[in-house]
């Protein structure tokens, strides 16, 4: 940015927001669900709060015959129908002036002729500047072509003073051979500062806080180490089946799904060091020094459980297993759960286990941490007292219902000293803002604006497949998943893995 | 959940308040600011309705105090408390309070709100209109860390800023000042993309429009310049120009919702910028309740130079051709207050002090043309 240039910029002047500069962004793929449910919304949220600048245009490029006005409706709809904001007429037209839509498949030369010379008039007509995002929201498989062909047409090289950046969702790979040369591909094209991949977790305001929660409060990080924590769980669980997902995630499954990123990503963040500044470079610093101390148990047999949901009854509707979704070989392998037990190997965490879990069709949607404390070491109550009194914790629950609650044990009023669970708990909702900006919109926003922090680099990818393709090579050579009923919280080797080691899974 | 209470006290009302939110189902507290309204009768429900929509981003206990001294002796001479507790439904995630001071109590108002007040949350204190002449000194004001005035709200808004300039204290704030925040945030945008160096400022609106004062004095102390005040008709803030080396940056806004930015070298562009409503303005607001340096800055920098401010207005609208006979009066004061104010500019010794050169060499010109 250009504060220091800019006479009416001023650091003590916070009510000033950050907007981003002059610029558009162009969506490939933009008739998908993730573009009209979260892309388009997320874009006029932006605007409708004022941090857009002005002039932002918005190129939709698909394989679909539309003119610019009917790209124009298609917007509008989806903006009515899943913003956050009320709808306004006068943001609208701000917007709506700078959608363009290109029509074209991603081999298609005349159409990027025809996007280039968009970009050009746009450049002219509302002053963009030259500085455009393009968001890949397409299947990985077409990514090589749609880089090439922006390549070819000079679409990547940003004229003197501006910027082209791409933005790529998951899967990154699904392998570490394959996500190495998704980061070659991409990187002959753009540079690696310039590649923002999404994880939209990292967008959430609870796995902001997580940082904030750890290291701008005293009461918490002398407790978070190897000498109170006992271990610590990272669940995301969903209630779905694979949907509509059949054909992405039939020899994908749980564990490159979700595991990969997602929980490596919380458990980077919740095991790392102090950074020394909350700049993209320190934070990626630290993340990675934890994912490389990240060590995979002996005995992965033992210790990592698979499993795939069967036929069963999940609140109340009948809903079929895995192997009967449609589009789904009878006799895949896939696991549409997986649990994993990690070490951290640093003086800060030696010996105390991450357990890591997934699935679908498990009891409920939740994403939650939980850090679960020692027993105090000498009681000196007796036994029968404390016979309700579990482990302390601290759970971070990341979706739904945000905030954070912390058990501990209290005394059951009465006569008897007896002593029971009791729960404190912070909720998002109740002390903040009812509706906090969508992971998106932070995230676009951030890619305007160039701010890389909440974005994992290709060696966090990299990294955590270092991790899990152990893993996946062993289940690929030894046996089947383990069968589940849908509407459960997962198969029972799960709990016996946990149960090895004296601990039971919270029911989340 | 509405519970009223007669002939109470602030004991009482507490002991309303616990039981209201178990009866609710929620004994915790997740409030986490008590917002005390200071107002009338008349005002009060259109001050409750904008804190009550703040409150779904701002979860608070909000206290009303309404001041009812009594028209004769008699009732003067009494003192009651009347309260009426809300909870649930529309009063948004917190919790209200209708405080009615009768009589003498009218002027002890602290004693009720005190013991009202949620422990160790950050209290703010709302004075929608008849603020008090030093807020901060104010019973009510120092109970508080931040103290909202609107200077739109009063008999003469541009005295109103004087006075506030003057009795400023770290957490005082106006609203007057939060309408302009869009404003700002686009022309420090439009400085972003275009760096040229500004030579001069104009800065339009309607007349009696305090904002629009506060934009002309926050551009003369960011920007170093001389910059115009005019007058138009409205609705508020109307227009923006900078002119620069390269050309005018303008930002115009006729229809008081769709502005247009105007920037050499580039392709005029809309921005929408709607007139916002007080309970967004409250929202924003509660938002930080730190000291607002830069408000304290900008109404600072007027106290000297409030009046030459507007003073370049005669200038101004002369070219315009219209309004002069207020140009006229204003430009009158001004010679006086002249002296005045270049001996407080030197005298206050943060002010920059090109500014001072700056803006006297301009008065000198005005002077010279309107003899």
């Amino acid at each position: 940015m250009t504060d220091a240039a800019n006479p009416l910029r001023d650091a003590q002047d916070r009510r000033l927001p950050r907007i981003a500069g002059p610029s558009g962004l162009v969506i490939f793929g933009v008739t998908g669900d993730l573009s009209r449910k979260k892309l388009m919304p997320a874009v006029y949220d932006l605007a409708n709060r004022g941090l857009l600048p002005p002039g932002f245009s918005l190129i939709g490029f698909a394989r679909r015959d539309w003119e610019d006005q009917d790209f124009c409706q298609v917007v509008h709809d989806s903006v009515k129908q899943y913003a956050r904001t009320p709808f306004r007429e006068e943001v609208w037209r701000q917007l709506g002036e700078g959608m363009r839509f290109v029509p074209g498949v991603f081999d298609d030369d005349d159409a990027f002729r025809n996007l280039k010379a968009t970009i050009e008039d746009l450049d002219k007509s509302r002053g963009t500047g030259g500085n455009f995002a393009f968001y890949l929201s397409v299947p990985p498989k077409f990514f090589p072509t749609v880089l090439q062909q922006l390549k070819k047409h000079g679409l990547t090289d940003a004229p003197d003073g501006s910027w082209r950046r791409a933005v790529i969702e998951k899967p990154f790979g699904h392998d570490l051979a394959s996500a190495q040369e998704l980061n070659r591909v991409v990187h002959r094209v753009f540079r690696q500062s310039d590649v923002f991949r999404i994880d939209h977790y990292l967008g959430k305001e609870t796995v902001q806080n997580i940082l904030a929660l750890r290291f701008a409060n005293t009461m918490f990080e002398p407790l978070w180490n190897r000498s109170y924590v006992d271990h610590v769980q990272i669940t995301m669980a969903e209630d779905i089946g694979i949907g509509g997902r059949a054909g992405y995630y039939d020899g994908i499954g749980a564990a490159r799904d979700v595991i990969q990123n997602h929980l490596l990503q919380l458990l980077a963040l919740t095991a790392m060091e102090e950074p020394s500044s909350f700049d993209a470079k320190a934070l990626v610093t630290e993340k990675l020094k934890v994912l490389n101390a990240v060590r995979l148990p002996k005995d992965l047999g033992r210790y990592t459980v698979r499993g795939q949901y069967q036929a069963g009854w999940q609140g109340g509707r009948r809903v079929p297993g895995y192997l009967e979704e449609e589009g789904i070989d009878p006799a895949s392998r896939t696991d549409t759960y997986a649990a994993i037990k990690l070490e951290i190997d640093n003086r800060r965490w030696a010996g105390v286990p991450f357990y890591l879990r997934t699935g679908k069709r498990l009891g409920r949607r939740v994403t939650e941490i939980a850090v679960v404390f020692q027993r105090a070491p000498y009681s000196p109550f007796d036994a029968t007292d404390t016979r309700e009194l579990g482990q302390n914790a601290l759970v971070i629950r990341v979706q739904p219902d945000e905030g954070i609650t912390i058990r501990f044990g209290s005394k059951v009023p009465g006569t008897s000293m007896e002593i029971r669970d009791v729960t404190m708990d912070f909720a998002y909702g109740e002390s903040f803002t009812e509706s906090s900006p969508e992971a998106y919109e932070r995230l676009i926003l951030d890619v305007l604006l160039g701010d890389a922090n909440l974005f994992p680099r290709h060696q966090e990818v990299e990294r955590s497949w270092e991790i899990l393709d152990p893993i996946e090579e062993y289940w690929d050579a030894h046996g089947r998943p383990e069968p589940y009923t849908a509407g459960t919280w997962g198969p029972r080797a799960a709990d016996e893995m946990l149960a090895r080691d004296g601990r039971s899974w919270r029911r989340p | 959940m509405n519970i009223d209470l007669t002939d109470t006290t602030s004991g009482e009302i507490n002991v309303t308040l616990v039981k209201a939110r178990r009866a609710m189902g929620s004994p915790a507290v997740g409030m986490v600011l008590t917002l005390v309204i200071v107002t009338d009768e008349g005002s009060h429900y259109d001050a409750l309705k904008a804190a009550n929509e703040a409150s779904k981003e701002h979860p608070s206990r909000i206290l009303v105090v309404i001041r009812r001294p009594g028209r004769s002796p008699r009732d003067r001479a009494m003192a009651r408390l009347d309260a009426e507790v809300r909870m649930g439904g529309e009063t948004g995630t917190g919790e209200t309070v209708l405080l009615r001071l009768h009589g003498e109590l009218a002027s002890h108002a602290h004693s009720v709100v005190l013991p009202l007040l949620l422990p160790d949350a950050p209290v703010v204190v709302w004075w929608p209109a008849d603020t008090p002449e030093h807020p901060s000194k104010d019973p009510l004001g120092t109970l508080a860390q931040r103290r909202i005035t609107d200077a739109a709200e009063t008999e003469d808004p541009v005295m109103a800023l004087r006075t506030r300039a003057g009795s400023y204290a770290p957490g005082d704030t106006d609203l007057a000042w939060t309408r302009i925040t869009l404003w700002r945030s686009v022309l420090a945008a439009a400085l972003d993309q275009k760096q040229a160096r500004v030579l001069r400022a104009e800065v339009q609106g309607e007349e009696y429009n305090p904002s629009t004062e506060l934009l002309a004095l926050w551009l003369a102390d960011r920007l170093n310049v001389p910059v115009e005040r005019t007058v138009s008709d409205g609705p508020g803030l109307t227009a923006v120009r900078l002119v620069t080396e390269e050309g005018d940056i303008c930002l115009s806004r006729g229809d008081g919702a769709l502005a247009r930015l105007t920037v050499p070298g580039q392709p005029d562009r809309n921005v929408a910028l709607h007139r916002r409503s007080n309970a967004e303005l409250i929202a924003e607001e509660l938002r930080r309740l730190d000291p607002d340096e830069t408000y304290a800055r900008t109404i600072r920098f007027g106290l000297d130079r409030l009046l030459a401010a507007s003073e370049p207005t005669a200038d101004g609208t002369a070219g315009d051709g219209g309004g002069a006979t207020g140009g006229e009066e204003t430009a009158e004061e001004t010679t006086e207050k002249a002296a005045e104010g270049k001996g407080d500019g030197e005298s206050a010794a943060e002010s920059p002090g090109e500014a001072v050169v700056d803006r006297s060499g301009g008065k000198g010109k005005a002077k010279g043309r309107t003899r």
